[in-house]
């Protein structure tokens, strides 16, 4: 995580990849009438909350709490939306590292194009160029005509919004 | 979209991010929200004129130092409760500070009862004036506060709420005696503690309206 925080994509890919598996067992035990597919959304929900929020992240503290408790509170922003009966979310819980991890590949219901689509056209094109196309910052407001920190803040506002959409959607 | 896709987009060109100090953060929003909230009492109620007269220095410190306390203690739990998982650290041990000054606070309104013979809740003079500017003057610092909350990610929205209220009631309180005419330590416990209570109530109750994220 901390090297995460220093920028490191290698670190941050590797880290992502190890806690998807876990916040997919974590999600599925929960879910008493959810399927691998809504699992799936919520897994991606809070890998995108945890990527949004890794500047709040003190690396003092422990890791696997912080990210059970972003976990734990996008699944009870998710169960209060649906109104599932499902409302027994222990903490102590979050603390135990799980041993279960399944990676098989399942898809969420979620459609990165469109949900992009909404977004204002400056974040757009920032996510697009940086996060899609892997172009870096500097190249991204070349093309763009924005500034490198215009193009940073609209990346981690559009960000911010995509999580706020992925939680909407599944209201409907 | 599959997971894999999703994680290859976030750690795409992964930017550095400086780790956001909370406290620092939240003592500048405090800060400032209490610097708009003396302005608001000196526009409103005003000080008190005889502030600087020689048997009101002692009361006026004293509210002070209740209503640091109290700043103290909220202040350290609502910087648990800013980030993720914040809630499973237990908070009650922050309080005991404060119970303290309660309990010092009663013991001196029943001594004065008891010698007296008065019913202890006429001591006072201004007791509504009390309670409505409190959480009047609480309301600028809480909005601070909040606004710095909602990016640090609280997990427990309630008690964080609750903090949140019950400091920016504490501010509240300090502001307030600069004009409260009332130098009992009773009324000062009673009321200044039910009025700081009520911003945490308050702030309990709109919280996870507020906070959600």
């Amino acid at each position: 995580m901390m090297a995460s925080q220093a920028g490191d994509a290698a670190a941050h890919r590797k880290l992502l990849e190890q806690l998807s598996g876990h916040l997919r067992g974590y999600f599925k035990r929960r879910l008493v009438h959810g399927d691998s597919e809504q699992a799936e959304d919520l897994v991606q929900e809070t890998l995108l909350a945890i990527h949004t929020n890794r500047q709040n992240y003190n690396p003092a503290q422990l890791l696997t709490p912080w990210a059970y408790a972003i976990a734990r509170y996008r699944l009870i922003d998710y169960l209060r939306k649906t109104k599932s009966s499902m409302a027994n979310v222990p903490l102590e819980e979050a603390e135990e590292v799980m041993a279960h991890d399944d990676q098989v590949e399942v898809e969420s219901a979620f459609d990165l194009d469109k949900l992009m689509s909404r977004l204002p056209s400056k974040a757009q094109q920032a996510i697009r160029y940086v996060k899609l196309d892997g172009l870096t910052v500097t190249e991204a407001a070349a093309r763009t005509g924005m500034s490198e920190s215009a193009i940073k803040v609209s990346i981690h506002r559009g960000l911010k919004a995509l999580t706020a959409m992925m939680g909407q959607e599944k209201k409907s | 979209m599959k997971t894999r896709q999703f994680i290859d987009v976030l750690s795409t060109n992964v930017e550095p991010v400086k780790i956001a100090i909370v406290w620092k953060t939240l003592a500048l929003a405090l800060l400032l929200g209490a610097i708009g909230a003396f302005c608001l009492m000196l526009a409103t109620v005003g000080q008190r004129p005889d502030l600087a007269a020689p048997g009101h220095v002692v009361p006026v410190a004293l509210k002070l130092a209740f209503a640091l306390i109290v700043m103290i203690s909220a202040g350290v739990a609502l910087v648990r409760l800013a980030n993720p998982g914040g809630e499973r650290l237990k908070l009650g041990p922050y309080f005991l500070p404060v119970l303290l000054v309660l309990a010092i606070g009663g013991a001196i309104g029943l001594d004065f009862a008891i010698s007296t013979a008065r019913p202890v809740f006429l001591i006072g003079t201004q007791t509504w004036m009390c309670i409505s500017c409190i959480p009047l003057f609480a309301i600028i610092p809480f909005g601070a506060l909040i606004f710095v909350l909602r990016k640090t990610a609280p997990t427990d929205l309630r008690r964080a709420g609750a903090m949140a209220g019950l400091l920016a009631g504490a501010v509240g309180a300090a502001i307030y005696a600069f004009h409260c005419p009332d130098d009992s330590p009773f009324f000062v416990t009673v009321w200044y503690g039910s009025a700081m209570a009520f911003c945490a109530l308050i702030g309990a109750l709109i919280g996870p309206r507020l906070l959600r994220w």
